[in-house]
């Protein structure tokens, strides 16, 4: 049997693996779907928008189910073998920060005036310039998309327990484990585990807060 | 006053069925100070637009520096050389010192003395440091005007830059522009509804009514010896809209 | 300094990835599924079995710890290669429709009726599981059911069902909840539960709860491994699958099973089936 520690840090490490990779991928993909909806106007943009906020309301166990239902041996994904696995994980957590930080993302983009575009472009700046002033112009908001992803998937349980199934050494993570220490009646170990994950977001936070700090000079 | 700067010709720009501008045939010379006249709506920010080289245009075409411009459009070493001071200029959320370099920066030309110089030029060395968001309607007007001037441009393209400054800053600017017209052969074009200003500082004077140039003339003619009547309406402030 | 900080919080991503690989068990000569009951997670049985398991044939064994219906379910979609779950009829239907290859039981507990010290069932103790069951519906007194569709849930219909009473009494709650939940709703509540003796041994510390009976043959909680049939593709996981039946079926592992949770709770947890003469069956 591993010691405590080993297994605390295990987990710890898995958790943060898991959902830094899925914040990561899900800027990768979202930012730049977020500052070209931010800055296109076409007919059912608001259609869009209304689906965007929407993805933000569904809850984790939803995405997990439907998940479950593709990934599982016997559904249409099967063949992938992803059920019970990582990947799985952060195939859900990406479902699940993707509308957060697309539309964060859109709304940050949205916000800047398209004046401020002519005016930018009149004092001599190519469409490359012009895209990296624009993303620095909202980067307080592209750092609130990203601490947001975090947040969501660092401290989500319904979806990783469905389609992760909280395997020890594999895919347990932070919060898997409160919930099953807390089904063992090991209140100690999961208030332990919890105080660590509030931790971790207040790291993140205070990170962030520091970023934007910098900004705002 | 020597060559043809920007020549426009069979100009129409539409903004759902009215015409918005319309210029059959107009010139800038290189190095002169043209004022755009006019009352509000008439066309006037319009035509800078056009003549910053960011505006699509339908028809007709315009040619600067010996070059024509495809669908109006310039290309970004010509836009380069043409900085627009715009009457409502919005400002990066950095420093002021920060958006006075931007343009420098964008030519990979920073250069701390040209960003000290504007500031002490313009009055803002006590403002350099703060956020550009938090500046009054002038101050950020003066900023809008130095991270243009600061390009050290060919033309130099102003909607109202005056217009919400207090008399001295007025004076100021005007000195300034002044200065900088003389020392680099800077072309101006300059849209002003204030006529003591067209008359101070202006070699020509264009007049826009409702999108249509109705008279250029030097200075002197326009407000002497105006050729429309309602050029002579619009000096002798009868004119009523 | 921005760039730094974003710098550094990229390291620990990084540096949290690599670790991550590095916490993954060596690879495995081949890894299987097992779907089943939390009782057997919960009581920290299987935390010993799968290394075991791992040690004499190489096999890794993923544990998914879910209700009974549930890990039933994931078998049938072929998401589970091994089930080791606690409901006879259900199990026995499972493998009968053609999902399982074998079901063999392998060791079993029993359940024990709980309730509140000084409740009346305490205070006057039932003579019979039928007097205790019948006592609750015609006093309406506070009954809590896991109504998960998992064994334990499955158990206690059986048992109401046995009695011929129908649970309509308005005292008659449903949890809806896993085990140890529904202990602590039952506590809160100074209800009656039903629940398997190795969850009530490992949480019993917890709670102000005391078994008010146990010992009837009808409480036997009989244990079941069976072999998911699978889609046909992976028959080395179906072998695997059969391999962690045998292994379950050893003198070693049942002498293992037997002497589980001796030195933590002075009793054993669970009584391997089929072993010695009166290892079967609660003393």
């Amino acid at each position: 049997m591993n010691s405590v520690p080993a297994e605390v840090w295990s987990i710890f490490v898995l958790s943060l693996g898991v959902s830094g990779t899925a914040v990561m991928v899900s800027c990768a993909a979202g930012m730049p779907m977020g500052v070209w909806l931010g800055l296109h106007d076409f007919s059912g943009k608001s259609i869009v928008r209304a689906l965007i906020f929407t993805g933000m309301a569904v809850p984790p166990v939803v995405v997990g189910l439907l998940l479950y239902l593709l990934l599982s041996r016997s559904g249409p994904l099967g063949s992938w073998e992803w059920l019970f696995t990582r990947r799985a994980m952060i195939l859900a957590q990406v479902l699940l920060d993707l509308p957060f930080v697309v539309g964060i993302t859109m709304t940050a983009i949205d916000a800047i005036p398209r004046e401020l575009l002519f005016q930018l472009r009149s004092l001599g700046a190519s469409s490359w310039q012009l895209r990296c002033t624009l993303l620095s112009e909202a980067e307080p908001g592209l750092l609130l998309a990203f601490a947001t992803a975090l947040g969501r998937s660092i401290s989500e349980v319904g979806a990783v327990l469905i389609v992760g199934g909280n395997i020890g050494g594999h895919t347990r993570v932070m919060t898997t484990a409160i919930v099953l220490e807390t089904s063992r009646g090991h209140f100690a170990m999961a208030v332990g585990l919890g105080a660590i994950l509030l931790l971790v977001a207040l790291l993140i936070n205070f990170l962030v807060a520091c970023l934007q700090g910098r900004i705002a000079q | 006053m020597t060559m043809a700067l920007y020549r426009l010709e069979g100009l129409r720009l539409a903004r759902g069925t009215e015409f918005e501008l319309t210029v059959d045939e107009m010139t800038v010379s290189s190095g002169e100070t043209l004022c755009l006249a006019g009352p509000t709506g008439s066309g006037k920010t319009t035509l800078l637009r056009v003549l910053s080289g960011l505006q699509p245009i339908e028809s007709g075409r315009v040619q600067f520096d010996g070059r024509i411009w495809c669908h109006g459009m310039a290309s970004l070493a010509e836009i380069r050389t043409i900085a627009l001071v715009p009457q409502r200029p919005i400002l990066l959320s950095r420093s002021v010192r920060a958006n006075l370099e931007y343009g420098l920066l964008l030519r990979r030309a920073a250069s701390d003395e040209r960003v000290d110089a504007m500031l002490t030029c313009l009055g803002l060395t006590k403002l350099a440091k703060q956020a550009a968001n938090t500046l009054s309607g002038g101050q950020m007007q003066l900023v809008a005007l130095g991270r243009a001037l600061i390009l050290a441009p060919r033309v130099l393209l102003l909607d109202e830059p005056t217009a919400n400054l207090d008399p001295q800053c007025v004076a100021l600017v005007e000195q300034v522009l002044n200065e900088y017209r003389r020392s680099r052969n800077t072309t101006l074009i300059w849209a002003t509804h204030n006529l003591f200003q067209t008359r101070r500082v202006a070699d020509r004077v264009a007049l826009l009514l409702g999108g249509q140039i109705v008279e250029v003339a030097s200075c002197e003619e326009f407000f002497d010896r105006p050729r429309d009547y309602r050029t002579a309406d619009f000096v002798n402030g009868r004119m009523v809209y | 300094m921005r760039l730094s900080l974003a710098g550094a919080a990229s390291l620990v991503w990084l540096i949290a990835i690599g670790c991550m690989e590095q916490f993954s068990p060596k690879p495995a000569a081949a890894t299987i599924t097992l779907a089943t009951t939390t009782s057997t997670q919960d009581s920290g049985l299987l935390e010993m079995l799968c290394p075991m398991f791992r040690a004499q044939t190489g096999i890794d064994v993923k544990v998914i710890a879910v209700g009974t219906g549930q890990a039933l379910e994931l078998g049938r979609r072929g998401d589970a290669d091994v089930l080791l779950t606690h409901a006879r009829v259900a199990e026995e239907e499972f493998v009968r429709q053609g999902y399982g290859i074998v079901r063999v039981p392998v060791f079993q507990n029993d359940f024990v009726l709980l309730g509140p010290p000084d409740g009346a069932l305490s205070l006057n103790p039932p003579k019979s599981l039928d007097d205790a069951f019948g006592r609750c519906a015609a006093e309406n007194l506070p009954f809590v059911s896991r109504d998960d569709d998992s064994g334990t849930h499955h158990k206690e219909k059986e048992l109401w069902q046995s009695i011929s009473l129908e649970p309509t009494f308005a005292n008659y709650l449903r949890s809806g909840s896993g085990m140890a939940r529904t202990l602590r709703i039952a506590d809160e509540r100074r209800a009656c539960t039903l629940t398997d003796r190795a969850t009530w041994l490992a949480l019993s510390g917890e709670f102000h709860l005391r078994v008010i009976f146990e010992g009837d043959p009808r409480l036997k909680n009989p244990y079941a491994a069976i072999v998911v049939k699978g889609d046909g593709q992976s028959p080395a996981r179906v072998r695997a699958a059969h391999q962690f039946i045998e292994f379950l079926q050893k003198e070693t592992t049942r002498q293992a099973i037997q002497e589980f949770g001796k030195d933590q709770y002075g009793e054993g947890l669970f009584f391997p089936d089929g072993g010695a003469p009166g290892a079967g069956q609660k003393p």
